[in-house]
């Protein structure tokens, strides 16, 4: 096969994992919330209303496509694609088993946080191109939120590249083979010292993906639909496309990090390779654990105020992470090579 | 591979950086000047990518347009009074021309002065690995320097804006 069509098979699939993924998730979405709520979410189209999102993916493409009066046509259109794009990009570094990958990059883990970093430039153009005021304001909440998250983000993952020695997603998952004491997975998770790290880092993704409590960028009963307000037909479903891929991205790098991405503690790693599905489904599996439990999250507290939510990051979060990092330096380069007797 | 398809990415690189420049230059619009200061970012880091660096290529992106980029649209919308704020005049400053192209010459003749002293290209791009290790042995010192001055940078920062009693 030559390279090219690898490649364009690769893109291919991403962009069908995304759309399957996203129709997935606004199903999964409803149907947790409901039962959270004790309601039962779409329950008319199809068995248990499993088709329910395909008729809204109708409608959102045959809706008409409204641009505001005022708004700033050519930012207006541009928005969409810079919330769209990086967040397609990040999906390439992600690996769902050894061989299943876009790419293989040594640097991947900076690559799908540089590629989410982008997502806030097109909120905050959408809010601000819209011409209207809840736009305006839930663009600029969610550029304030994301440049105060993202420094703590970035400094909690750091500790698990200090223990893995790369970052490379597929290497940091191999790290974390084996088991402890024959019973404890070797993920990082298992590791008392990444304890403080994985809290910061969950609460900077949740702010990463404004969900609730840290959704003041769309703050339904605020701000109508925040930056989302003008938006409408597949502009709209562009964003919130990107939105709930942006979900599944964090989540799978908590997996990555922290959860053993693709494997499965106690089995021999032949068993990969005679099953080649076990890997991508253990992960994909895992992922949406992980989006489960961020939409417990979301469906159990109420939101927070974006004065509360500036003094936790950068007075507390960004301060924390940065004493995380110095204790796993002392830690893994001082006392442990102490204790073990391998100085050197 | 032949020489012809990086030098084709390159041109369209270079081409999306300065037309980006020269376009930021040129609109009226101070919200639309950043988003075009965004796109000279990103080519940049497209350059970057295509010397092999691909380290100084996501942290062009993350840090540029990643952070700097929303804080410089973030300032500007919270500047603007009203939304036809953003449409400035365009007085034009001949005197500050003439000190650019002067800036520019300088610089350009500052490049021509280093690059006869600089070393030959290794073959490869060196991996994360090698580059932190350089940069935390050889580099240490200048590394913290820069550091040093970003702080003081902050503190005068946070001196500016002044505390409760000032």
């Amino acid at each position: 096969m030559s390279p090219t069509l690898a490649v364009i098979i690769k893109l291919v699939s991403i962009i069908g994992l995304m759309l399957t993924n996203g129709v997935f998730m606004i199903y999964l979405l409803r149907k947790v919330l409901g039962h959270l709520h004790i309601r039962l979410g779409p329950m008319h189209v199809g068995p248990h209303g499993i088709l329910q999102t395909m008729n809204d993916v109708i409608k959102l493409l045959t809706k008409e496509d409204l641009t505001p009066r005022l708004a700033d046509k050519a930012l207006f259109y541009l928005a969409p694609m810079i919330v769209f794009v990086p967040s397609f990009m990040a999906y390439l570094a992600l690996p769902f088993s050894d061989t299943l990958k876009a790419t293989s990059l040594e640097t991947g883990l900076l690559f799908t946080l540089a590629a989410l970093s982008v997502v806030p430039i097109g909120i905050l153009l959408a809010g601000w191109s819209s011409g209207n005021k809840w736009g305006l304001l839930g663009g600029m909440r969610s550029a304030a939120m994301q440049i105060a998250y993202e420094v703590p983000l970035l400094l909690s993952v750091l500790p698990v590249v200090m223990l893995a020695g790369t970052t490379d997603l597929g290497r940091i998952v191999e790290a974390q083979a084996g088991v402890h004491l024959g019973f404890i997975p070797g993920w990082f998770i298992a590791n008392p010292l990444l304890w403080p790290s994985f809290v910061i880092f969950v609460i900077a993704s949740l702010i990463e993906v404004n969900q609730t409590p840290f959704d003041m960028s769309e703050a339904e009963s605020e701000l109508v639909a925040g930056f989302g307000t003008d938006y409408t037909a597949m502009k709209f479903g562009l964003i919130y496309l990107s939105e709930f891929s942006n979900t599944f991205i964090v989540s799978a790098i908590g997996v990555t990090l922290f959860f053993g991405g693709w494997l499965v503690p106690w089995i021999p790693m032949a068993w990969y390779d005679a099953v080649p599905v076990l890997a991508p489904t253990v992960f994909i599996l895992k992922t949406y654990l992980g989006i489960v439990l961020m939409w417990w999250i979301r469906g159990t507290y109420p939101r927070v105020r974006i004065d509360q939510l500036m003094d936790l990051g950068w007075k507390r979060l960004i301060p924390a992470a940065l004493v995380m990092i110095v204790l796993t330096g002392v830690v893994d380069k001082l006392i442990v090579p102490l204790v073990t007797g391998t100085v050197g | 591979m032949s020489e012809t398809i990086p030098a084709v990415a390159f041109y369209l690189l270079a081409f999306a950086a300065l037309g980006g420049a020269v376009s930021m230059m040129a609109t009226r619009n101070v919200v639309h000047a950043t988003v075009w200061l965004l796109e000279v970012m990103l080519a940049t880091a497209g350059i970057y990518l295509l010397l092999g660096a691909e380290f100084l290529a996501l942290v062009q992106v993350l840090v540029y347009a990643g952070a700097v980029a929303v804080l410089t649209l973030f300032t500007v919308m919270l500047t603007l009074r009203r939304r036809e704020d953003a449409v400035r005049p365009f007085p034009p400053a001949w005197g500050s021309l003439a000190l650019a192209s002067l800036f520019t010459g300088a610089v350009l003749l500052a490049i021509r002065g280093f690059c006869s002293v600089a070393p030959e290209m290794p073959a490869q791009a060196p991996g994360i690995e090698e580059f932190g290790i350089e940069m935390f042995t050889t580099w240490m010192v200048p590394f913290e320097i820069a550091s040093l001055v970003l702080l003081v940078a902050l503190i005068g920062a946070v001196w500016w804006t002044g505390g409760d009693d000032r």
